[in-house]
């Protein structure tokens, strides 16, 4: 007996050595790595040589598409309901239109939007797909303090898909009794929202929908009010969690970690970080939470919101969606520097 | 320091790794030997250099004094003296120092017809402090990855490198490296604590046994390691505490580079429950 006992124990320790040693994801040098910070001071950025090919791969341009005249014929002239494309060129239109559909619906053609009459309204998605070109213009137009002159286009987020792989829905976590019985708030449920931690499952609902404050460090040595709660404490720590993963970096990319709440010892892209997440809260707020009542139940996540973005949506675990390539400048089309 | 007649006698000729009977000799309570001497060229040459690089430096404010691996950017070559090839020296000295503080262990241990105990388990030590500062650089394929010298500077490194894995405490040779460190502590309190109570009775009473000693914790916890098992494991314990440390930074770069909590994900994934 008790040799069978040690005998069952052995494998045990043995398989769950061998799953540990294997099944991770441990990497090898080289390791290509980044300094951000003077030296010494441990803000590095790492990546081994082998994940930055397979990134690079990934995030490599889809098939360019010939440039079309902005002048000629006008598309409002040439088709009945344009709504949004106002001011482009018929060729310029046709143009969006095939890129459109080799972005986001190669498989499904022009009939994942369209019907034979091409002005037709009648499926759902051609009105999410020019509320989508509306979004993609006002981000070019008036997010440059994110987006920069790099801007972005429907591939930044599509990659090819209707539904990019990234989105998220409200989650109440699993169910749990409440009052004086709950035991825990959506903690100790490891996902991809909070960097598969202990940490809550949805820290987006308040900081990506709605404003909650993020700075929850207190900033006198000692506390002087009763300051965040713990709560709101490990949603900010999710969040942060998440941002990290969607870009494929750690924390000191923004932060110097002696003060993390400290601006001026903070690296600059602590700033393009900030300006996405107010990107992200009316992005949110006004074009994606706004078309609830147009999706399909199967659309739509547990508690019936519309699918909603994150960071994750456009970086796709690249501190620059598609390492910083800009479809944009090929794509006046869509707003942003090149059409100013 | 006055010499005890007796202690002549383990005073003597020869045992030495190198030099023969060169450095072979005391001075006042120590012993010398090749590597006493490389250990204090190489020390006061090391802390000489710290002092300069001080000197050289914004600030003799002792928390604040910093000499700074070099940039990234010189990957395993040498730095500028002023940009980070201080550090690479001091670093160098330091290795040497500590090796050859080890060495002289060794000869004395020979010497003195003893097994080599004390300069392995010191080997450990330095084995944790080469893989900071030579074995995880070189696996990473820059010096300056190695921490700072400085007190607050080094602790700034420790944080952000931590920072690096998102959760430092998710990375799992951190979390047995941790429980060594704890219960190093543990065995030794406990073991300090036994030996001065049998050593230490009420006014009166006749010092206690080692006989004491084992049934004291045969009565409390059924079992007593014994007089001589309890060095054991303090042996390993305090050992494993160093090697799990110097392991838990070596996979934290070149073998691993994501949050450390992402790596439990071989858990979630476990057939059984996926």
């Amino acid at each position: 007996m008790r040799l069978a006992f040690s005998l069952l124990g052995i494998v045990v320790a043995t398989l769950l050595t061998v799953a540990m040693l294997f099944t991770p994801g441990w990497v090898r040098p080289p390791i290509i790595s980044t300094q951000t910070g003077y030296r010494g001071t441990g803000q590095e950025q790492l990546i081994s040589a082998q994940n930055k090919r397979i990134l690079e791969a990934a995030n490599a341009l889809p098939a360019p598409i010939d440039k079309a005249s902005p002048s000629g014929e006008r598309a409002t002239s040439a088709y009945k309901n344009v709504k949004v494309l106002t001011d482009l060129s018929t060729d310029e239109f046709n143009r969006l239109m095939v890129a459109i559909t080799q972005w986001v619906s190669p498989d499904q053609g022009c009939a994942y939007c369209h019907t034979d009459d091409l002005a037709d309204d009648g499926i759902y998605t051609k009105i999410v797909a020019r509320r989508m070109i509306a979004m993609t213009r006002d981000i070019n137009k008036e997010w440059t303090s994110h987006v920069g002159d790099v801007g972005v286009t429907c591939y930044t987020c599509h990659r090819g898909q209707p539904v990019p792989k990234n989105v998220w829905y409200e989650n109440p976590g699993a169910r749990h009794a409440g009052g004086m019985a709950a035991h825990n708030y959506g903690f100790g449920h490891p996902s991809t929202s909070n960097g598969t931690t202990a940490l809550p499952v949805d820290p987006f609902t308040p900081h990506l929908l709605g404003d909650d404050n993020i700075r929850v460090v207190g900033k006198t040595p000692l506390p002087t009010t009763q300051g965040a709660s713990i709560q709101q404490t490990e949603q900010s720590y999710a969040l942060m969690m998440h941002m990290s993963q969607a870009l494929g970096v750690n924390c000191t990319f923004c932060h110097n970690s002696r003060a993390f709440l400290d601006w001026s010892q903070s690296a600059p892209q602590r700033t393009a970080a900030w300006n996405g997440l107010q990107m992200m809260r009316e992005v949110n707020a006004v074009y994606l939470e706004t078309l609830k009542s147009l999706y399909p139940a199967n659309r739509l996540g547990p508690l019936g919101d519309s699918p909603k973005a994150n960071c994750g949506t456009c970086h796709q675990g690249v501190s620059k969606p598609l390492y910083g390539q800009s479809m944009l400048q090929d794509f006046p089309e869509l707003g942003g520097k090149a059409a100013r | 320091m006055a010499l005890l007649s007796f202690e002549r006698k383990y005073r003597v000729r020869g045992g030495t790794l190198i030099g023969g009977d060169l450095f072979d000799f005391w001075v006042g309570p120590f012993y010398v030997g090749f590597f006493g001497v490389t250990t204090i060229i190489l020390s006061s040459l090391g802390t000489a250099l710290i002092i300069w690089g001080a000197a050289m430096g914004p600030t003799w404010n002792i928390w604040q004094i910093n000499i700074a691996p070099p940039d990234l950017k010189y990957g395993l070559a040498l730095a500028p003296l002023k940009e980070g090839g201080l550090w690479q020296i001091i670093t160098f000295c330091a290795t040497g120092a500590f090796i050859s503080w080890a060495l002289r262990q060794v000869e004395i241990c020979r010497k003195l017809g003893m097994n080599y105990h004390v300069p392995v388990a010191f080997g450990f030590a330095i084995f944790a402090y080469v893989s900071l500062v030579v074995i995880r650089p070189l696996l990473l394929g820059a010096w300056g990855f190695g921490f700072p010298y400085g007190i607050i500077s080094h602790l700034d490194w420790v944080s952000n490198t931590g920072y690096q894995y998102l959760h430092f405490h998710y990375n799992p040779a951190h979390m047995i490296a941790v429980s060594f460190f704890f219960t190093t502590c543990f065995a030794l309190s406990l073991h300090g604590a036994l030996v001065l109570s049998a050593t230490n009775p009420g006014k009166g009473e006749a010092v206690k046994t080692p006989e004491h000693e084992d049934t004291f914790f045969r009565d409390s916890i059924g079992y007593s390691i014994g007089t001589l098992g309890i060095h054991r494991l303090g042996l390993f314990l305090a050992v494993s505490s160093a090697f799990w440390s110097a392991v838990c930074m070596i996979i934290s770069g070149p073998f691993w580079t994501r949050g450390w909590p992402e790596w439990w994900n071989w858990w979630l994934n476990l057939p059984v429950w996926r």
